[in-house]
């Protein structure tokens, strides 16, 4: 006869396979939380999600390529309680890849007391986002404004000339969101200066 | 042995165990602290099956709320706020709370007796996974009576949806998540410990039942992506209580991150839920075909190339989100390459059943018309998976068409085939067969009604999740919800059969289906509380 408890004897076994699962629980729990920071690195080196770079970066001089023009159309989105209205002297240009090109958007507090402001960019299509230069944009820093304020801030950007043949449009999408004041000074002391490489 | 004759065969400390060495066992206290206190298999298995059929009809409810506001155009019964908690509740409900509990509770009642293990590994942490159930799932209905309602964002609960503009009580239903995902886990562990280390001697992985198999490779899957899912319910906690913004574009977040980290964790969902249903209809389709299963080894093999593709096709339910090309394209042909495991396992059922001497009865009715309804939402799953196509079809009533009929003729199909298969195991007594044959035509005929026409009405441009619809659509609907209350009222007539089982019927030897092989048919009927004290000897049946 068996002992009593016949599982008794693999008891041994029952242990190791609930650590190991234990163990694979708790790498799969951290892995949902390394995806985090893996899909921005992946995300900004291929470009995906039309997620651009967040610095500056220097203006390339390689000629402009003036047998082609493409289509730069820009769209601004407020809201998100901030009662900031965010314009665009421009809704739709033609450039030639390698031109380096300026855009003056204009910032209008509308609301009563000073605020925090931060434009996110997104670029689409997507493979466009690494073939879009940025030399100066107000998106890289937030913004304070004086309640009433209006201010102008020009975006300088160059479309590489790599940029895919079939990409004939290319979207810029900036959208207000507001800044709690007291993280903005903190955020704003890691703008870049103009023009400068990253 | 010794039959009892008394009200609740299923539950008597039957003093003819398999072994006969009742006296080792304490008897059970008394009364309800019998149930909260049991460490048995078999009395957890049925508290999960019971728990899983009574959140069937809670869910059932709500979809009935659902179909009832659809049954015409125009606002006629629910507001627009309470029809969305319904949608988000059913599905809810439904997944978390009635399917995943009900196999859960069959790998309880059933996988010990088929490995002729005498418990789960684990027989303590068992009783723990049961009862945080009903706590988990009081906490999410509880939310409906909140201040401001419950979930109301789909059971998809895509963020910022479900935290920057979701209701108050998000925070419950995360917590109630949380639980439920604990116990999940928790149960998944037990039965990989089961299995690996407590077969009968002799019985190799490759003598395994199928319905064994499938539920370790479920578990795998549980282990691997239920931490995913609470990672991103912690996320969505974060984001919504402490001011994360792993989800808020305007703190540089990205709210397009939360449907990559989901669909992680949903799509593999989708196969826990129907792993399970494969290996009940291949232990069924066998024994009432009287030949053997074609293809064991195959089986085998495909159910473990569906889990693992799993894992690389989540974004096909994010085709326009604005994927580049190549992604798209990956995604696509992956998901298109499932088919080819599914098809394995579909033709080797067909093989089965080639030349068999089939009969029908109540289980492998529904076994049936599992691997052809199934089938059916196969296909529809083929079509969605062709991205181009799929710019048409996302979030209309052709996914609803979709989902449903791999859920419910799949899923629940399998679910009460395999009920209908062991209930003379359980209970000592043969399921009532003309009320079954009721059942079985009836839910056939309902689920069609109900979900055929949402092909069409989805293929032509209706929005899932909207509680009004254009008038092209009125006819669709209409019979759509003519199906589902004649679906909903039938399934009252299961939980007849049931009882009435449970309260008498015909007997039922230890072999209850003649050509039924698995060791579970070697123990008297209805299975004593305590069944394998002594190990069985397992005999490899000769090829």
């Amino acid at each position: 006869m068996t002992s009593s408890d016949p599982h008794r004897d693999n008891r041994a076994g029952v242990r190791r396979t609930v650590w190991r699962s234990v163990a694979a629980l708790a790498g799969m729990f951290a892995f949902a939380f390394a995806l985090v920071p893996l899909y921005d690195v992946f995300c900004q080196v291929t470009g995906l999600n039309g997620k651009v770079n967040n610095s500056a970066q220097a203006v390339m001089h390689d000629g402009v390529d003036e047998s082609r023009l493409v289509t730069v159309q820009f769209i601004t989105r407020s809201g998100s309680g901030l009662p900031w209205q965010l314009e665009v002297e421009t809704r739709q240009m033609r450039v030639h890849p390698g031109q380096p090109t300026e855009v003056s958007f204009t910032f209008d507090n509308q609301g009563d007391e000073e605020s925090w402001g931060r434009a996110v960019p997104s670029v689409s299509p997507s493979q466009a986002s690494q073939h879009l230069r940025k030399i100066s944009c107000f998106c890289f820093d937030e913004q304070r404004l004086e309640a009433g304020e209006r201010r102008d801030i020009p975006l300088v950007f160059q479309l590489s000339r790599d940029l895919p043949p079939d990409v004939k449009t290319v979207t810029l999408v900036y959208t207000l969101y507001p800044v709690e004041a007291r993280n903005a000074p903190q955020q704003a002391s890691a703008v870049t200066l103009e023009g400068e490489q990253s | 042995m010794a039959m009892n004759p008394g009200s609740k065969p299923v539950l008597q400390h039957s003093t003819a165990t398999a072994g006969g060495m009742a006296e080792a066992h304490p008897a059970p206290p008394s009364g309800l602290l019998r149930w909260l206190l049991t460490t048995n298999h078999k009395e957890i298995g049925s508290l999960y099956l019971i728990f899983s059929l009574v959140m069937f009809f809670i869910g059932g409810i709500f979809a009935m709320v659902v179909r009832a506001e659809l049954f015409q155009p125009g606002l006629q019964l629910v507001q627009p706020e309470f029809f969305n908690q319904m949608t988000t509740m059913h599905g809810l409900i439904m997944v978390f709370a009635a399917v995943m509990p009900a196999f859960t509770g069959l790998a309880n009642w059933m996988i010990p007796l088929q490995i002729g293990a005498p418990d789960m590994a684990l027989p303590r942490l068992n009783n723990f996974s049961f009862w945080l159930l009903p706590v988990a799932f009081t906490l999410l209905l509880s939310t409906l009576f909140m201040p401001g309602g419950g979930p109301n964002f789909g059971w998809t609960f895509y963020a910022p949806l479900s935290t920057t503009y979701g209701p108050p009580s998000t925070t419950f239903f995360i917590l109630s998540l949380h639980i439920a995902g604990i116990s999940s886990i928790l149960g998944a562990i037990n039965i990989i410990a089961t299995i690996l280390n407590m077969r009968a001697p002799g019985m190799r992985m490759m003598d395994m039942p199928l319905f064994v198999w499938t539920w370790l490779i479920t578990s795998f899957l549980l282990i691997a992506v239920m931490p995913v899912l609470a990672g991103v319910i912690t996320m969505m906690l974060m984001d919504i209580n402490f001011g994360t913004s792993f989800f808020d574009a305007a703190g540089g977040g990205d709210p397009v991150l939360f449907q990559h980290l989901f669909w992680f964790f949903g799509h593999p969902e989708v196969y826990i839920m129907i792993l399970p249903a494969f290996g009940i209809v291949s232990a069924i389709i066998p024994t009432f075909a009287r030949k053997r299963l074609f293809g064991y080894a195959s089986m085998v093999y495909a159910t473990a190339a569906i889990a693992i593709l799993s894992f690389l096709v989540w974004a096909h339910h994010m085709f326009v989100v604005g994927l580049p090309l190549v992604a798209e394209l990956f995604f696509m042909y992956c998901t298109m390459l499932i088919a080819v495991p599914t098809g394995v396992k579909v033709f080797n059922w067909i093989t089965t059943l080639f030349r068999g001497s089939i009969s029908f009865e109540p289980p492998m009715l529904f076994a049936l018309a599992f691997v052809v309804l199934f089938t059916i939402g196969g296909f529809s799953g083929l079509m969605l998976a062709i991205a181009p196509a799929d710019f048409q079809y996302h979030d209309t009533y052709f996914v609803v068409a979709h989902f449903h009929y791999v859920l419910v003729p799949g899923a629940v199909f399998a679910i009460m085939a395999g009920v209908y298969y062991w209930l003379p195991k359980w209970t000592g007594h043969y399921p009532n067969e003309r009320l079954a044959q009721w059942h079985f035509w009836l839910s056939v005929v309902g689920v069609n009604l109900t979900f055929f026409p949402m092909h069409f009405a989805g293929l032509a441009g209706m929005p899932r999740r909207i509680p009004d619809y254009a008038l092209q659509f009125a006819d669709f609907n209409l019979v759509s919800s003519l199906g589902a209350f004649l679906f909903g009222a039938s399934q009252l007539l299961f939980v007849a059969v049931v009882v009435l089982c449970v309260r008498g019927g015909r007997r039922a030897p230890a072999q209850a289906w003649d050509y039924a092989e698995d060791l579970e048919w070697s123990v008297p009927s209805p299975a004593p509380l305590h069944t394998f004290d002594t190990p069985p000897t397992f005999e490899r049946p000769a090829h």
